[in-house]
């Protein structure tokens, strides 16, 4: 079973009390009507879908309730780290070298 | 009535069903946790899982803004309009949404340990959690070293019931 660390109750949980809530950091556009079909369609449909690193949305929803972001290894399913809704996009290469 | 041995007449672990107290949830930002605790005459603790007992009532924190606030039934009147017109909040009684089931006994872990994936053991006593139980969304408190409440859903309440009692006899067989 996956263990993920909820950064609001700052504790390493089993999976089953989390949802997983898609890829992260997609803004929805500020002025919808001003976009075309196309740009309107790679917002709502068009996804990275990496192998490897994905910055990706969970939900601590049989807990705390709150939406989080992770790094996660689509490959070895291993979480890099969580870190809490509204907070920048962690840059992995510092995390790596800091980590050094 | 045969005299039974020590071991049957004190099962490991024993589940029954508590009588039903008042009960609010209560949403709030940060930022009016003190004019709610003061209104409330009870401590808001900041911390998930942290709870605060006064004289009469308690507060666990499930979320960054999410209380439960138990209270006995005869001051359900004086906490639904405590915060009327202080702070910008939500307050919910859900006196009638849960059924809660007191878990007592040297087994208590044991028998939670079928339906909750999370490792009890680091739970301290005194603090709770909204988890899973058999994939039933519950609250959790560790009231003493061996002795938890667990509130479920009523429409769950038959289901999870009935697997503690299964859970209770077979730890109390020795399974
Ligand atoms: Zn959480």
């Amino acid at each position: 079973m996956l263990l993920i660390h909820c950064p609001y109750c700052d504790d390493t949980l089993p999976e089953p009390e989390f949802a997983y809530a898609g890829e992260a950091h997609i803004a929805r556009p500020a002025d919808p009507m001003a976009l075309s079909d196309e740009e309107w369609k790679n917002f709502l449909f068009i996804r990275s879908n990496p192998r490897g690193t994905h910055y990706e949305r969970w939900r601590h929803i049989h807990g705390c309730g709150r939406f989080f972001n992770a790094i996660r290894d689509t490959v070895s399913d291993k979480f890099v780290m969580t870190y809490r809704a509204g907070e920048p996009r962690p840059n992995l290469d510092a995390l790596k070298e800091a980590a050094e | 009535m045969t005299a039974h041995p020590r071991s049957l007449a004190q099962p490991p672990v024993t589940v029954e069903v508590l009588p039903p107290a008042a009960r609010f949830s209560l949403r709030l930002r940060a930022e009016a946790r003190p004019v709610a605790e003061t209104a409330l005459a009870l401590p808001l603790p900041d911390r998930i899982g942290r709870r605060s007992v006064g004289a009469t009532r308690q507060a666990i924190c499930l979320g960054p803004d999410e209380w439960w606030i138990d209270a006995p039934a005869a001051e359900a009147d004086a906490i639904r309009s405590a915060l009327d017109g202080l702070v910008p909040h939500a307050l919910v009684e859900i006196t009638d949404r849960e059924i809660t089931f007191q878990i007592d006994g040297p087994g208590a872990l044991d028998l939670l340990a079928i339906g909750i994936a999370r490792d009890l053991s680091r739970l301290e006593v005194g603090r709770g959690a909204r988890t899973v139980f058999d994939g039933v969304q519950a609250v959790l408190v560790r009231e003493a070293e061996h002795r938890f409440t667990l509130s479920v859903w009523r429409s769950f309440a038959p289901h999870v019931g009935e697997l503690l009692e299964q859970g209770a006899r077979e730890i109390a067989l020795g399974l």
